[in-house]
């Protein structure tokens, strides 16, 4: 059937297996010969092509929890569950989830092999800091624990492997225990850049911190945004909240999406939030998954889809980085309704995690002929200030740009090479990418 | 709520369960598969759950269906909701030629169906209230080329149910006929999917709304009364040469 990323592009045929349990799934590689690589996926979440392949594994029947433990406030379950799931069991029990990406519809498989951030970063670092423990289904259909003591180097090539190394059929990780999962925020209007910045690090010990960038604002008033900042209440509610959501049931023509509707949509969002600058309070899930309100607001870019572009410059040379970004993006006029800036705190170890210690900026982009060369001259300015991009994000990064700025990469190809030698699993990311 | 469900592991009960697992019900799962119920049984304890029991079962065993409800009685005390989900969907083309495999796919999807609603409703009249939930099939609507064994054994069902209904009526127990289009699962595994598929999640939501509404038939989801009422208005002359 057709399948994409969550940025519908680009578009191919592939065959789906959904293993309803770990027999079944070790079925499939008791005899792989002739048979073409594959790729575990789980919510399809990832933006670009790096959970597509010609054949794809669905970890969506995985999606049991096996044990809760309460003493290590650890929870164990398939891979298939997702954050919702496991808010869901985590919340009436006066726990919260330590890292949350912006929609809560992401598998547990996936969170990790994209060892994903939130909005925390700077304070409790990405996904995988929290997993205290994975079985990885290998290539041969063997079963491996792997945590930071046992199978350390397969643990960490696979914690951002981009589901490379294998399977993840269950994982262990822990929870943080919250007083409430009300929330307490407050916004910062900033007129430019430089002061969003300072808003930000002023800020630095306050738990959750992000800003929305307006991309088409120039000169001056480059970087104008919105900073917002929040934490945990001290006392509130701790009940898990249904909501119903909105629902885009079809791709709406993309000429909706043009400079002109973007820039007012930015323009008047900026003035509307700037007033808002006392504290206020909100249930977790409008603060943290506010794109989850619309299911499907992938289709508002039209049926050719969109690429978000999502870079980290290390802090010594962010400031100036992102203005060349910034600058360049507001001049092409493609600019994207909507970005984010987030600090990032320091990076870890694992070979292909993204997180690293700087600024981050995720835009998106409506998927046009005339963008390709725009994010190639982006890509030479990331590599020049020493960043690089989230491969959970990319759908068109070069050989060259990766390797240049993923410096482990062949400590990860090595680690790959002694648990899949034959390319089992591939993506059409990792194939461009020179990784298989 | 106490609960018992037929064929617990197939997606549909997995996520009926699910939702009546958050609900606190108390649940006694049947199915093949003895790891399988396990883990579900684990699962549905942290979804929330009171407590879960599970018993493993070849559902064509029907001399040990009344000793299945015997065991449930004991755990559960009495039942307030009984789901039948489980079934198979067998090949039509090995069915049309071959009797032996029309026998199977009849008695798997219609006859143990049967035999557990016989031993169920023993059970819901002795009790005086209770609903009992069937799932069958928009196939047991009418007889098309494609999967006309299968939509023979899920009609037999469905009529059955109908009489059944009445015969319960005054002992206050509610019986419901369950019917989904197409569902995507692990049974549709191999066909492709389009604009009309609907997922276990969407199909266990209606179910539990439609059983607490005491609905008589309910279609999962809702627009599937709307395709079969046209399906089934199709003139014979007409219809005998399609192939839908």
């Amino acid at each position: 059937m057709q399948l994409q990323g969550w940025g519908r592009f680009p578009d191919i045929t592939a065959n789906i297996i959904e293993p309803v349990s770990l027999e079944s799934a070790q079925q499939l590689f008791k005899s792989r010969q002739g048979k073409p690589s594959t790729i575990p996926r789980g919510m399809g979440r990832s933006y670009g092509d790096s959970a597509l392949a010609a054949e794809v594994i669905s970890s969506r029947f995985l999606d049991g929890f096996i044990s809760l433990d309460e003493e290590s406030h650890s929870i164990r379950c398939g891979s298939g569950v997702t954050m919702e799931d496991i808010l869901k069991v985590a919340i009436p029990r006066g726990y919260f989830i330590h890292v949350l990406p912006g929609t809560q519809y992401v598998s547990l498989g996936g969170a990790i092999a994209a060892d994903i951030h939130g909005k925390n970063h700077h304070k409790v670092g990405s996904f995988c800091r929290y997993v205290s423990s994975l079985d990885l289904m290998l290539a041969n259909g063997e079963i491996k624990h792997c945590s930071a003591t046992e199978n350390p180097e397969l643990f960490m090539a696979t914690c951002g492997g981009m589901g490379l190394t294998g399977v993840i059929i269950d994982a262990t990780i822990s929870l943080k225990k919250v007083p409430s999962v009300s929330i307490k925020k407050k916004s910062i209007a900033a007129e430019n850049l430089l002061e969003c910045m300072d808003h930000i690090e002023k800020n630095d010990t306050i738990e959750y911190s992000v800003a929305w960038i307006d991309c088409l604002a120039k000169r001056e008033k480059l970087g104008r945004s919105i900073v917002h900042l929040a934490e945990h209440c001290e006392e509130g509610f701790s009940q898990y909240n249904p909501r119903k959501n909105l629902s885009i049931p079809f791709s709406m023509p993309s000429i909706f999406l043009n400079n002109y509707s973007v820039s007012i949509f930015n323009t008047v969002l900026y003035n509307l939030l700037k007033r808002k600058n006392a504290f206020s309070i909100v249930n977790y899930k409008p603060y943290f998954f506010p794109l989850d309100r619309v299911r499907n607001w992938n289709r508002l870019y039209g049926t050719q889809g969109f690429l978000q572009y999502q870079f980290v410059i290390p802090l010594v040379s962010a400031r100036q980085g992102v203005s060349e970004i910034l600058k360049k993006v507001s001049e092409s006029g493609k600019g994207p309704p909507l970005s984010v800036l987030k600090k990032f705190g320091e990076g870890n170890e694992n070979y292909l995690s993204f997180p690293l210690n700087g600024y981050s900026l995720a835009m998106d982009f409506k998927n046009e002929k005339s963008l390709f060369p725009l994010l190639s001259e982006l890509d030479e300015i990331v590599l020049a200030h020493g960043g690089r991009l989230y491969l959970a994000k990319d759908a068109r990064m070069s050989e060259d740009v990766f390797k240049k700025s993923y410096v482990n990469w062949e400590k990860f190809q090595a680690i790959k090479s002694q648990v899949d030698p034959h390319n089992v699993f591939a993506s059409l990311q990792s194939s461009r990418l020179g990784l298989t | 709520m106490k609960i018992i469900i037929i064929g617990a592991t197939s997606a549909i009960a997995r996520s009926t369960a699910r939702l009546y697992a958050e609900q606190n019900s108390q649940i006694f799962l049947v199915g093949r598969d003895e790891r399988r119920l396990r883990e579900l049984k684990a699962d549905l304890e942290l979804r929330g759950a009171n407590s879960i029991e599970n018993l493993t079962l070849d559902i064509t065993n029907c001399n040990e269906h009344a000793n299945v409800i015997n065991k449930s009685i004991q755990f559960l005390g009495h039942i307030d909701i009984a789901i039948i989900c489980h079934g198979s969907l067998p090949d039509q083309k090995k069915c049309e030629s071959n009797f032996r495999e029309i026998e199977k796919a009849i008695n798997i999807n219609g006859l143990t169906t049967i035999s557990f609603c016989t031993e169920i409703s023993k059970q819901l009249e002795l009790q005086k209230t209770g609903t009992l939930a069937v799932i069958t099939s928009v196939a047991g609507d009418r007889g098309r080329q494609p999967n006309f064994i299968y939509g023979a054994a899920k009609s037999m069902v469905s009529t059955y149910l109908q009489g059944l209904r009445g015969k319960l009526l005054p002992f206050d127990v509610h019986v419901i006929d369950i019917k989904p289009g197409l569902v995507d699962s692990p049974m549709t595994a191999k066909f492709e999917k389009g604009a009309l598929w609907s997922t276990p999640e969407l199909v266990a939501i209606d179910i539990v709304s439609g059983i607490k509404k005491k609905r008589h038939t309910i279609y999962t989801p809702s627009y599937w009364r709307f395709i079969m009422a046209a399906v089934c208005s199709i003139p014979e002359v007409i219809f005998k040469k399609m192939k839908i």
